[in-house]
């Protein structure tokens, strides 16, 4: 039986070559290539779309990404944790019904949610129509840097409170009671036994954030009103308006290389705090 | 006063939460065609959302999409997790990194990849693309809620059921899925969810005017938005809330049969 039931992988693993695989490498080789990408022949060898990344106007918009999600994964730590820590203390019999309702947002679409967004923020949106009511100034905060600040907060921040939430109800009673005896009062506690105890489920969160924080191109079009680009929104136009796939292919793999830093990062970060590598989601 | 501090902080969480769904709510009703004018109740959203063929289509899309994509991943993604169970620990670990792939990259880097591929073979984008594309970031994480399931269950059982003349068919359809299918139930609700949602990856591989929710909500935005879509939203709230409901009840009563 072992031995058989291993042939039922084999057509996944032909699945996995053509639509993983091949593409991903199709990416690799248009970003080392320059020339007509309808004609194969016309293709040669090199390295013009990365240096072409390394010009001041391209490295000021990865800066800005990096910035922008760096923000956006803070804002959703700090605002998270707490909700973490007070959804997993509350009586069980509410604890379900609370983590519903906090999770009802993310079920609705993406795209709504942030169009959501740009209906209150916009120059004439619901805010500016209130603030006015009350013969207040206006604000104009979209398009702007805050807009898409919050419209990542807004959409990713379930994404930290999750994990962190799954690893505080993990932590054993009994563990936080002997600390309690030995003296160590609410503060004491909580720094020394729960937060080392969530660190795993911190990392998971800051990656679920930080991923597609950086790389996003729907949250900088629409509340940035198309003038905050972000790497995404370079790699979208060379893909859709400019059509060259050279350069849309070099700023993916460059893309992919920062994450996958990022990652390697907080893993050791992990690491370091004794505690096995946690899975992401 | 401690209490009273965490329950504000909540609120306030649930506020910020809630302030944009509630503000396009309140939207569907406006008379106004216009964001920022209140030119009176009105219902007649609700009625122009069923007609306007768009959004039909879009929500055809999208759902046909969903449903045919978490079906095939679901069966493609229980049949190859267990297989790769059964592998040897190199060609396990191999396949597996592979799997993780579409998990660990950006969507955008897999939309893209995606793309290229299609066009590169000549392949038009539309409809099949679309549900390529989705069946094929669907399937790791069918695996993913399977495996943990297989790695459970006990191995002598499988060889058991052969034992007392189960044909390894027979053995997997009796003994194997009724095990694992919790697993398979999670993956399979994980892929209709994430195919839903999806704008990035349905985004750059679909064409020839085949479009789902997301992406209609997109183009509107840029250039703007018909309030039926704020009647849209009005009823996915009341169908999402209603659905969390019932779940919800179903795992509570369950949990009080329990010893």
């Amino acid at each position: 039986m072992k031995n058989k039931a291993k042939y039922l992988a084999y057509p996944y693993i032909v699945w996995m070559a053509i639509f993983i695989v091949i593409p991903l490498l199709l990416v690799l080789i248009y970003s080392l290539t320059a020339g007509n990408v309808n004609d194969p022949s016309s293709l040669s060898f090199s390295v013009e779309s990365y240096t072409r990344v390394f010009d001041v106007m391209y490295l000021k918009v990865i800066w800005k990404s990096f910035k922008l999600a760096i923000i956006s994964t803070v804002f959703c730590l700090v605002l998270g944790y707490p909700v973490a820590l007070i959804i997993s203390n509350v009586k069980a019999k509410y604890k379900s019904i609370l983590l519903m309702f906090f999770l009802v947002p993310i079920w609705m679409n993406f795209l709504l949610r942030t169009y959501a967004w740009m209906a209150i923020l916009s120059p004439n949106g619901f805010l500016n129509r209130v603030l006015s009511l009350l013969g207040l100034p206006t604000l104009s905060i979209m398009p702007g840097q805050t807009a898409v600040v919050l419209g990542m907060i807004y959409n990713f921040l379930p994404f930290m409170v999750l994990p962190i939430y799954t690893s505080l109800s993990k932590i054993n009673r009994n563990v936080l009671e002997a600390a309690m005896d030995l003296g160590a009062n609410n503060f004491i506690t909580f720094l020394k036994v729960i937060l080392p105890l969530t660190v795993p489920g911190i990392i998971s969160g800051i990656t679920m954030v930080f991923m597609p924080a950086v790389s996003t191109f729907v949250i900088s079009q629409l509340l940035g009103g198309g003038k905050e680009l972000l790497i995404g929104n370079l790699i979208e136009q060379q893909f859709t308006v400019q059509r060259d796939w050279h350069f849309g292919s070099a700023l993916s793999i460059i893309l992919m290389i920062m994450i996958l830093i990022s990652m390697a990062v907080m893993s050791k970060v992990d690491n370091d705090n004794g505690n096995g590598g946690a899975p992401t989601w | 006063m401690v209490k009273f501090l965490k329950r504000f902080y909540l609120c306030l969480i649930f506020i910020f939460l809630y302030a944009p769904i509630l503000v396009l709510i309140v939207y569907s009703f406006n008379e106004s065609k216009s964001r920022g004018h209140w030119g009176g109740f009105t219902l007649k959203w609700y009625g122009e959302l069923f007609r306007d063929r768009d959004i039909i289509k879009a929500l055809y899309y999208t759902f046909l999409v969903a449903l045919l994509s978490s079906i095939i991943s679901t069966i493609i993604g229980t049949f190859s997790a267990i297989g790769i169970h059964n592998m040897g620990l190199f060609g396990k670990n191999f396949a597996l990194n592979i799997n993780y792939l579409p998990v660990l990259n950006p969507d955008i880097v897999t939309g893209v990849a995606l793309m290229t591929l299609f066009i590169s073979v000549n392949m038009r984008l539309g409809f099949l693309t679309m549900l390529i594309s989705h069946t094929v970031f669907n399937i790791p994480y069918v695996i993913l809620s399977v495996l943990p399931k297989l790695k459970q269950m006990n191995k002598h059982m499988t060889e058991a059921a052969l034992d007392l003349g189960a044909t390894p068919a027979y053995a997997l359809r009796k003994v194997v899925i009724p095990e694992i299918m919790p697993g398979v139930i999670t993956g399979a609700l994980i892929a209709f969810t994430l195919s839903i949602d999806d704008f990035v990856i349905s985004f750059f591989n679909t064409g020839s005017g085949v479009t789902n929710l997301s992406i209609l909500v997109y183009s509107m935005a840029k250039r703007g938005v018909k309030p039926s879509i704020n009647a849209l939203t009005t009823l996915m709230l009341i169908t999402v809330v209603i659905l969390l409901l019932l779940i919800n009840k179903r795992t509570t009563k369950g949990d009080e049969l329990l010893p």
